[in-house]
């Protein structure tokens, strides 16, 4: 196969384009440069966008002895995944930005050029498996369940993953780096990435104080009680507990979560650990890494990246997916991915809408 | 520690020769013969003396290539470094005469673009910052004269136009800009870099204080080139240290590059009446071949060849883009370009082109391809099986 392989500069993509080329296809690298302003982003080994990073996936693309290229994606990023997370926290959502930059540009804009220009697959360092099954192409956990990274990839349909490799999915990340270490790569003992990479300080408020400014409102209890002042709704995600600035403390003398976010009337609700817990889950714009399964099945989903899965009944009803979870959980985000799975196989996802007790 | 890999022969249709052009035999056997030997050029001894002769014969060789003195030979480690010290060097030596101005065209590489720029825009505080002028040129890439004899008066420092123009090709009319600039007494400065050994360049004769020249653009080695700066020229150096070439650039000078370059400039010029026509007839089948495979191809530059230089063709093909374009290229066997690149790798939409009026979608469609002295035929030839299917699949990833 002739495999495009998206290269961050870090040791995950520069290992799984080697082992693309181990495996006999003929490798194209390429170095995704998402800001329009490099400065801006993140720079050395905590992001993706930054010089120092092309630098360092070029270097890996010379030791694999690969074509290397760097594609300026930075209108569609700013477009699809930088407006967009500004517009979801805008409207009282937690958006997953790395979902949406697979959705968006790694399987969509940068494998429809892929495909145009001749090639037959787009290869990454994410981790989780692809399986051959019967209906198709299967996507699993990866065999890492610490990297584990089938929540942000769920959103891929069938026809993204028949042109998709994830060569990382069977192996720990020791191993990874180990293998990098044997290839002779620099980047073997890189550290890993964290956060959003277009935020370059990693303080979100301050980010989206930029991009939003000050939207005061009040902040009240679960009758309406006002209990304090905030300067945006955008400081807020469902379930956080620091940083409330409540003078006075709760009757119970409990710790208070947030429990609800309006935009429109700029009202953050918070209140005690118990109403935080939602038994029903409501997402909408499902899609499916394979068959859609029609009626209600039991299985298990995964809220936010680096939550746990839960057993529960999902129901596939029209344009919307229900998920009746088991065991209650707490700190479910509209705006975050509700990824459907059957034992380790990714079902589909959809956008968290509503939730209930 | 790991060695640097050697560097094996590929096969590939190398049609890039405006950005380096493969060194010529005699060049190659000018530096052997002096690579074994030791010897600064400025030592008293007759380790020193060999060495010097050395350069000294090589700076008599350049200076007879390009109508010039010895004297005013002022070697450098290339092009680059030639116009920041052109561009530089004239402005720290006029400003405090009250001349702040630089006068410069709109197309000039980036080696004399960002020197400007920089004294207009971030020179230190303390400094008079100078005051930018960039002539536009016309739809073919020429410098408007009325603008710039406009833009150029008494306290202007140092005028710079460029003999031609590396992405396009166009010449410019130097002789020209040399006398508007004399009028008031600046000087006029010119990178040849893309034009010795392809049209005729004599110093002299063009009545210009300044010229670039460098090493690797015309079969000699890269790392090595030259300023050309009349002797009443005042100039400051940008390169302070052991005092070597007049003063103005300080450093050791690198004998082995040096006799390179001089080898290669000298052939390079003898032979540049044959290449140019011969270049000519390969690029007229070059074009031919672009318009056949996409009629509606846009040539840029002039189309007489009196005006442009007779191995650079910059089309812009409409309905792909140039990053495209070079991958798909690249991976048929063929090397050619799109503007420059940022350090990033980024390609930027070129300067020049947009100087042209182009649009940016424009000008993000256009590739350079360029001939040289080991081009052939068989160039043409592989240009012309690639095409096709380059042109289809470039298309299509536009279209996604």
């Amino acid at each position: 196969m002739r495999v495009l392989a998206a290269m961050s500069g870090g040791v995950d993509s520069a290992v799984a384009a080697a082992r693309a080329v181990e495996a006999g296809h003929q490798v194209t690298g390429v170095h995704l440069a998402l800001s329009k302003n490099p400065q801006s982003y993140r720079t050395g080994a905590r992001g993706c966008c930054s010089k120092e990073d092309a630098h360092d996936a070029r270097r890996a693309a010379d030791v694999l002895g690969i074509p290397f290229y760097v594609w300026d994606l930075s209108e569609e990023f700013a477009l699809e995944v930088v407006d967009d997370f500004v517009a979801e926290y805008a409207a009282g959502r937690t958006p997953n930005p790395c979902l949406r930059c697979n959705e968006k540009i790694k399987f969509a804009a940068v494998l429809q050029r892929g495909l145009a220009l001749g090639f037959d697959a787009v290869c990454t360092g994410h981790y989780a498996r692809l399986v051959h099954g019967a209906d198709g192409i299967e996507m699993h956990r990866a065999v890492d369940a610490g990297k584990d990274q089938s929540y942000v990839l769920g959103v891929l349909t069938q026809d993204q993953l028949r042109h998709s490799l994830f060569p990382l999915g069977d192996s720990v990340k020791a191993e990874v780096r180990a293998e990098a270490t044997g290839l002779g790569l620099a980047v073997a003992d890189k550290p890993d990435s964290h956060d959003i990479c277009f935020i370059a300080d990693g303080d979100t408020a301050g980010f989206l104080d930029q991009h939003l400014g000050s939207r005061p409102g009040a902040i009240t209890d679960e009758n309406g009680t006002a209990l304090g002042a905030h300067d945006g709704t955008h400081h807020f995600t469902i379930g956080q507990r620091k940083g409330l600035k409540i003078g006075t403390p709760a009757a119970d003398g409990q710790p208070r979560y947030v429990l609800d976010i309006s935009p429109v009337t700029h009202t953050v609700t918070v209140g005690p650990r118990e109403s935080l817990l939602v038994r029903e889950i409501s997402g909408v714009r499902p899609t499916w890494t394979n068959q859609p399964i029609a009626g209600v099945w039991h299985g298990n989903v995964q809220v936010r990246a680096h939550g746990e899965p839960v057993a529960a009944e999902v129901a596939c009803e029209d344009h919307r997916i229900v998920a009746r979870l088991d065991e209650p959980i707490a700190g479910v985000a509209a705006g975050q991915a509700l990824v459907s799975y059957r034992g380790s196989q990714v079902v589909g996802s959809a956008t968290i809408a509503e939730t209930a007790p | 520690m790991a060695s640097v890999p050697a560097r094996t022969d590929l096969a590939r249709t190398y049609l890039d020769h405006a950005a380096t052009t493969p060194m010529v035999p005699v060049a190659i056997e000018a530096m052997t013969a002096q690579l074994g030997h030791v010897g600064n050029p400025s030592s008293l001894h007759a380790s020193g003396r060999a060495a010097r002769r050395v350069v000294e014969e090589s700076r008599e060789i350049v200076a007879a290539s390009l109508g010039a003195k010895p004297a005013e030979v002022v070697f450098t480690s290339g092009g680059t470094e030639a116009d920041n010290l052109a561009i530089k060097g004239a402005y720290a030596a006029s400003s405090p005469r009250g001349r702040d101005r630089v006068v410069i065209s709109a197309i000039e590489h980036h080696a004399v673009l960002d020197p400007a720029r920089w004294l207009a825009d971030r020179l230190g505080a303390d400094l008079v910052r100078a005051d930018l002028v960039e002539v536009q040129v016309s739809t073919s890439g020429v410098v408007i004269l009325d603008e710039l004899i406009r833009a150029v008066d008494e306290r202007t420092a140092v005028v710079s136009v460029m003999w031609a123009n590396n992405e396009i090709g166009t010449l410019q009319p130097v002789a020209e800009v040399a006398r508007i600039a004399r009028r008031v007494g600046a000087l006029a400065h010119s990178d040849a870099v893309q034009a010795v050994g392809h049209v005729p360049v004599d110093f002299a004769a063009s009545g210009l204080d300044l010229l670039t020249v460098t090493g690797h653009k015309l079969g000699g080695p890269v790392g090595v080139g030259a300023l050309l700066a009349r002797r009443e020229v005042s100039l400051e150096p940008t390169q302070h240290g052991g005092g070597q070439e007049r003063d103005l650039r300080s450093g050791t000078l690198d004998v082995v590059a040096v006799a390179g370059f001089a080898a290669a400039l000298k052939v390079a010029v003898e032979a540049q009446t044959a290449e140019r026509a011969r270049l000519e007839r390969l690029r007229r089948r070059l074009v031919e071949t672009v318009l056949a495979a996409a009629p509606d191809a846009v040539v840029h530059g002039p189309a007489d060849p009196a005006l442009r230089l007779p191995n650079v063709v910059n089309v812009e093909l409409p309905g792909c883009s140039a990053d495209a374009l070079l991958l798909l290229f690249d991976a048929a066997g063929l090397d050619c370009s799109t503007g420059s690149a940022c350090t990033a790798g980024v390609a930027q939409p070129s300067h020049v082109l947009l100087a042209l009026g182009r649009s940016v979608t424009q000008a993000r469609s256009a590739l350079r391809f360029s001939l040289g002295h080991s081009s052939t035929g068989a160039d043409i030839d592989a240009l012309a099986r690639a095409l096709p299917e380059v042109l289809s699949r470039a298309r299509a990833a536009a279209r996604t």
